[in-house]
């Protein structure tokens, strides 16, 4: 009994602590959840409003502040993918996919071989080589826009797709090339020494080995690759100029230039349409695509 | 299976530092050589040059007499096992095994007995479906072996295989694979093999002969026996034995018999008659730990030392004691020793005669080796 009483009083201060700090992480964790969902709201707010307001009239559209439809209607869906001109929508998404298709492979591709190059083999001049790689990763994009444009002009290149897709195909897009080194450095060397042990040639070891080990950085570059181009729109504005063969991104800039009375409700139906593939695309892929980013090694 | 030839092989890296400073090695067919040395020694310089895996400054690698400095590794007839393993990640157990085979376009079904035979043999029959990530250290490196195994190389090449492993583990592997070679010999196809190691254990255990290697040179090749009883120089007797060797300097001088001196104590041995002809003034001596014994103070031919430090391993006691400024460590076994000596207490140290090393002071050569000393060792050893 007397021992009993004795641990009581000598465990209740330290419960009360203990109660005390409980509330304490509590009341923070609460707070700061609310800044977030707050935060995290304003970002998706617009999202969220594009959507609804897809499915309004377009009476509606600027009459309520609310993003819920007060009487929901498909037809800015239905008159959206009709568009006003002789394509229907489908066949901006069609050219879409006929662009992003050649480039992802190109990229990947491209991407890899300069990797390996510049990350696994020592050769002259490397030092300079990676030193422009990284330099043209530091330029803006639109300083080079004019001498390419000249370019493709007298290789006769324009209102094709050649000049969307042969950039890419050659590693053009240096960030992709960097990750990619980024991800081989931290992959260790071994492996690739056993298979040229096993007797592998070098590009048998980059296909058996290298690029089964690189998968989570080239899916990253995929997706990277594919949302950007889906949502490029000054490349094909400046290289494509018969509607022919528009992708999605000119094709809904298309649908504001030529109604004279803009039709909000099927622009923004279409844009939730052309939304909608990189979205898919992202929460499919959400595991590898953060694999990639986080530059980490192979387990194990 | 073929023999190993290295002749003269130097290698500078891409940084200027020069690692491997002209090496001649020979490893005969059928030999397990181990490359032992402290670390930064340039033993996996030396066996990634003999792989291909890094290229020969100078020098010419010959396997079964063909000349491999301009070959692929894959071209050379070698297979390696790495330290960390290196199994393909994203390839099962059984592919692992079959991909060298693979390559060079073997039948299916010479594939499948040859996975079946290497898979029998070091007992992974059950692991072939797995992926290596789901493998533990042990497992791990028994498929690297059986990589290694399939392909039936010239010469095997091992780089620290076991250093990953823990000490239990790493005592069992060390028989499987030092059976292993003994069973391809008794089948007749002998393994040439050059096994990295930092670890003596596994050098003295394992190996036909040692390669003693420091700062890119070789110090010393021998067999296992040889290398302990008669070290060439004083890094070889200091690196191979544990406790390591004691080496103090000392003056020679001639009293009918060789004398001894340690900073002013002095004794009469007779164990270096006909090892050292003349020699006289300053030298290293070289004594094992478990050549010193340990006597009562003022006995004679013994040192007097100040103990310093002991500890109590079970079966035996390191005693470390101070002899003026030099300091020796003995072992004694437990059961010998005198459990009332204490730190500070003073003991006697004699050294068995026949036992003393002594190096040149500036190259560190044994001055000591002669053929006869060899047999006083043997016959020592005898008794
Ligand atoms: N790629 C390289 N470029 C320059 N120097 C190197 C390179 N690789 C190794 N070295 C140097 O060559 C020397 C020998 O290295 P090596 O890896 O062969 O040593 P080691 O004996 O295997 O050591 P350890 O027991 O630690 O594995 C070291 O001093 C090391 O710093
Ligand atoms: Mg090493």
């Amino acid at each position: 009994m007397d021992n009993l009483s004795h641990i009581g009083t000598g465990l209740e201060p330290k419960t009360e602590l203990e109660l005390k700090l409980r509330r304490k992480t509590r009341i923070s964790a609460a707070f700061r959840y609310t800044v977030l969902a707050v935060v995290g709201l304003m970002m998706i707010y617009p999202l969220i409003w594009m959507i609804g307001a897809s499915f309004k009239t377009n009476a509606e559209m600027f009459s309520s502040p609310s993003f819920w439809p007060k009487e929901a209607t498909v037809q800015g869906y239905i008159d959206g993918w009709k568009t006003s001109t002789p394509y229907t929508f489908g066949h901006f998404f069609l050219n879409s996919l006929w662009i992003i298709i050649p480039k992802v492979i190109g990229t990947a591709v491209s991407c890899t071989l300069v990797a390996y190059g510049f990350a696994r083999f020592e050769f002259p001049g490397k030092k300079i080589l990676f030193a422009t790689v990284i330099a043209t990763l530091l330029l803006p994009n639109v300083v080079t826009r004019i001498p390419q444009y000249l370019l493709f002009r007298d290789i006769g290149w324009l209102d094709s797709f050649l000049p969307l897709w042969v950039p890419s195909a050659l590693a053009g897009d240096a960030f992709f090339v960097f990750m990619v080194i980024q991800f081989l450095r931290a992959i260790p060397r071994d492996m690739e020494e056993a298979a040229r042990v096993d007797g592998a040639t070098t590009l048998q070891t980059l296909i058996y080995i290298v690029v089964p080990m690189l998968m989570p950085a080239l899916i990253s570059v995929c997706l990277f690759q594919f949302m950007w181009t889906m949502n490029d729109f000054l490349g094909p504005l400046i290289y494509i100029s018969s509607v022919e063969k528009y992708p999605v991104s000119l094709a809904l800039k298309l649908s504001i230039d030529t109604t004279e009375a803009f039709a909000w409700n099927q622009i923004l139906a279409m844009s939730v349409l052309t939304l909608a593939p990189s979205l898919t695309v992202f929460f499919l892929a959400q595991k590898y695509f953060i694999e990639g980013i986080s530059t980490g090694g192979v387990k194990g | 299976m073929a023999e190993l030839q290295l002749r003269a092989i130097e290698k500078t890296y891409g940084n200027g530092y020069k690692a491997v400073h002209g090496i001649n090695l020979d490893v005969a067919e059928g030999e397990f050589m181990v490359l032992v040395g402290p670390s930064g020694c340039a033993k996996s310089t030396t066996l990634r040059m003999i792989a291909g895996l890094e290229t020969i400054t100078r020098g010419e690698v010959r396997i079964g007499n063909q000349v491999v400095n301009d070959l692929v590794p894959g071209k050379r007839g070698i297979a390696m096992v790495f330290q960390n393993y290196a199994l393909y990640p994203h390839m099962k157990v059984r592919r692992n095994l079959s991909f060298g085979l693979k390559l060079k376009r073997y039948a299916a079904d010479k594939i499948e007995s040859s996975t079946q035979e290497v898979s029998g043999i070091l007992e992974i029959e059950e692991l072939l479906e797995r992926l290596p990530k789901e493998l533990s250290g042990g497992q791990a490196q028994r498929v690297a072996l059986g990589r290694a195994l399939i392909k039936q190389p010239e010469v095997f090449l091992f780089d620290e295989p076991l250093s990953n492993l823990d000490a239990k583990l790493r005592a069992s592997m060390r028989v499987r694979i030092t059976d292993l070679h003994k069973r391809l010999r008794k089948e007749g196809r002998p393994a040439t093999v050059v096994y990295v190691t930092h670890d003596q254990v596994e050098a003295m255990t394992m190996g036909d002969r040692i390669c003693v290697m420091k700062d890119g040179h070789i110090m010393q090749v021998a067999d296992p026996v040889t290398l302990y009883e008669r070290p060439a120089n004083a890094f070889v007797a200091g690196f191979i034995g544990m406790p390591e060797m004691n080496l103090v300097p000392a003056m020679v001088s001639r009293d009918g018999s060789a004398r001894i001196t340690i900073d002013g104590q002095s004794i009469l041995t007779d164990g270096l008659e006909g090892r050292i002809g003349g020699t006289t003034g300053p030298v290293t001596l070289g004594i094992r730990p478990q050549h010193l014994e340990v006597v009562e103070t003022g006995a004679e031919n013994a040192f007097t030392g100040e103990i310093t430090n002991l500890e109590f391993m079970g079966h035996e006691v390191n005693l470390h004691a101070s002899v003026g400024s030099a300091t020796f460590v003995a072992v004694v076994p437990s059961e010998l020793f005198d459990r009332t000596l204490e730190r500070g207490d003073s003991v006697g140290l004699r050294p068995l005669g026949p036992r003393i090393h002594l190096f040149d002071v500036e190259s560190g050569e044994n001055i000591s080796l002669s053929p006869q000393a060899n047999d006083t060792i043997r016959e020592e050893t005898k008794k």
